[in-house]
């Protein structure tokens, strides 16, 4: 990292920690804490998009079962961190049964069964009214007060919203740079060599499946909190294809990227809903228009064409060798 | 004893629906080798524009034949459409194709939305095939087992069209091996519009069909979507016979599963396809898809 982009991330760092001084209004801070929220799932979803090359569509289904989770043990009279521990253990719990299926197959046959587990979560959410109560959801009364401090407020869950997305966001560094992360990478662009070299490459995709689940169940846990309401619409496949938007826009597989594609996609879904009705159209416009124009993403996308233009202006005398040595098209 | 054969007819009857949505949708990934994720918005786009036409539209209400026949065009046309503007685009990229069908499902949905509002439309059941049979003590409704007709006869079109016409014989070649077919000089990427097309029309008629018995509302398009993807993880992809016994289960067990644990119906879905994957990741009819 040079000292430009250390200096870039200090700078941005400090302007996120300082959000609820300089922003005025609750609205705005709430949208940041819904920015910071999804940037700790899409990071989840990063985990396997960008460095296991496994897309999945059921993510939202995942997210889901954490946040019922917290509701139905809320509702059932346990306390706060009962029941924040008792949806981490029943989100991974479902992570690992997710996974253990999922991972049948790989490609695109991991998209279809990851879709059909997500729908069938979601179908569950709608119609097991006994214990979801079906399409009215559940409220969550009230939010916790870690060491006696009050979540109540647009800042005070802000502040907790922000240390979690810097707890995940260092975890989630850490990961991509360990060993593990190492060998997932690998399993991504060479399964088999991975398999002769002695790695075990399910076992890997299972870690990197459950390290995953870990980030989805944590935001869902704080999405929960922050609405204050769960219904199965969260767990809808436009969900789970929102988050899958903010990892391509921002750039699967790097750190940065989706964050940046939490924060585009929100803001714009904020913007796009205050003045027109169809976001799900936006939605799927933006999607097809990323795909076919931008394939590998905004922050690289914008880095490719960044280095494209500043070679272009260093070398405009020899753009002809250049143009030689431009390489393969990939 | 009549409630459950009364309860088998219905289970057949909607695996005979499921089998004309999810031939097309296993015959797509057998060649294109993606899950073409529009395949429930085709259904539910079939199904609104067949209601328009018989319920009357511009002054003309078609006939519920008619109408169902002009449906599966529209649809087929638009499929195609899809597959000539947008899916061409991204040669080789399954990826993104996948994608961009999500996409453009979440666009059919919503615009789906603001042209037909929100409330469920129905389309009567044409008049001859209104009533019940009747055979003994027994009775059942005319329309559902000309449904399970339908889809018996459509699968036995489809499978003499792919088992012994020219065309047929291309499409075998195009989804066993690509790379051999367009070695010996079939345009498999020519193929792949007329394949797509056919799928879409195939949906869009399933959906009209589908529309006195289902009504069309939206959200349609997510309740069937899934159905059809576990028909395929069930049955295998790119096998007819595979669509057709993985529909039946799943009519079966998704019928009496509303009926015994109505709210588990959708998560009753799982158990096969869990099975299925455990044992036979493959599919029941499948082969094994690189």
């Amino acid at each position: 990292m040079s000292t430009v982009q250390r200096f870039a991330l200090s700078l941005a760092l400090l302007a996120l920690a300082t959000v609820p001084v300089w922003v005025t209004g609750a609205y705005y801070v709430n949208v940041t804490s819904q920015i910071l929220l999804y940037a700790v799932f899409a990071l989840g979803l990063n985990v396997l998009v960008g460095y296991a090359g496994l897309v999945s569509l059921g993510h939202a289904g995942l997210f889901g079962i954490a946040c019922y989770a917290v509701a139905y043990l809320l509702a059932a009279g346990f306390g706060h961190n009962l029941s924040i521990l008792g949806a981490l253990v029943i989100g991974l719990g479902g992570t690992a049964l997710f996974a253990a299926l999922s991972l049948r197959a790989a490609g695109i046959g991991f998209i279809m069964i990851t879709l059909a587990l997500g729908e069938i979560l979601w179908g569950l959410a709608y119609r097991w009214i006994s214990i979801t109560n079906g399409d009215n959801g559940i409220s969550v009364a009230t939010r916790p007060a870690p060491f006696g401090l009050s979540l109540a407020s647009a800042s005070g869950f802000y502040y907790a919203t922000f240390i979690v997305f810097l707890l995940a966001l260092a975890a989630a560094a850490v990961f991509a740079r360990s060993p593990l992360g190492a060998a997932l990478r690998g399993t991504r662009d060479q399964p088999r060599r991975m398999n002769a070299l002695g790695y075990h490459v399910w076992m890997t995709r299972f870690w990197a499946c459950m390290f995953s689940g870990l980030l989805t169940c944590v935001a869902g846990i704080l999405f929960v909190y922050y609405n204050q309401f769960i219904s199965p619409q969260t767990l809808a496949l436009t969900s789970s294809a929102e988050v899958l938007l903010m990892v391509i826009s921002g750039g699967a597989g790097t750190l940065l990227g989706p964050i940046v594609g939490a924060a585009l996609v929100v803001i714009v879904k904020n913007i796009v809903s205050a003045y027109i009705e169809r976001w799900n159209l936006m939605l799927g416009a933006i999607f097809v228009a990323i795909v076919i124009f931008m394939p590998e993403g905004l922050v690289p996308g914008t880095a490719r064409l960044w280095r494209m233009g500043w070679r272009v202006l260093r070398h405009r005398a020899n753009d002809v060798a250049v143009a030689d040595t431009a390489g393969p098209k990939s | 004893m009549t409630f459950w054969l009364l309860l088998t007819v219905n289970s057949i009857t909607f695996g005979g629906l499921l089998f004309l949505l999810s031939a097309g949708f296993s015959l797509i990934f057998g060649l294109m080798r993606i899950p073409n994720l529009t395949h429930g918005s085709l259904f539910m786009l079939g199904a609104y524009f067949g209601a328009t036409f018989t319920t009357g539209y511009a002054g003309v209400a078609l006939n519920f034949w008619v109408a169902a026949i002009v449906s599966a065009l529209l649809v087929a046309a638009f499929g195609g459409l899809i597959e000539r503007l947008l899916l061409r685009r991204l040669p080789g990229e399954q990826l993104a194709q996948v994608l961009v069908t999500l996409g453009i499902s979440f666009m059919i949905a919503d615009l789906c939305l603001m042209g037909w509002g929100g409330d469920p439309m129905s389309v009567a059941t044409p008049s001859r095939l209104e009533g019940f049979a009747r055979l003994g003590q027994l009775v059942f409704p005319i329309y559902r087992l000309a449904v399970i007709l339908l889809a018996v006869v459509v699968a036995i079109v489809l499978w003499l069209m792919l088992d012994r016409t020219r065309l047929g014989a291309i499409i075998r070649a195009g989804v066993d091996d690509p790379e051999m077919a367009r070695v010996v000089g079939i345009r498999v990427s020519g193929l792949f519009t007329i394949v797509f097309a056919l799928g879409a029309g195939l949906a869009g008629f399933a959906g009209m069909i589908g529309t006195p018995i289902l009504s069309v509302y939206p959200g349609l398009d997510q309740d069937m979507l899934p159905l059809a993807l576990v028909v395929v993880i069930l049955g295998g992809t790119g096998s007819l016979l595979g669509s057709f016994v993985g529909s039946m289960i799943i009519g079966l067990i998704y019928n009496f599963g509303q009926a015994l644990l109505p709210e588990l119906a959708y998560f009753v879905l799982f158990l096969p396809m869990l099975l299925v994957l455990v044992l036979r990741p493959q599919g029941l009819f499948g082969r094994h898809i690189p």
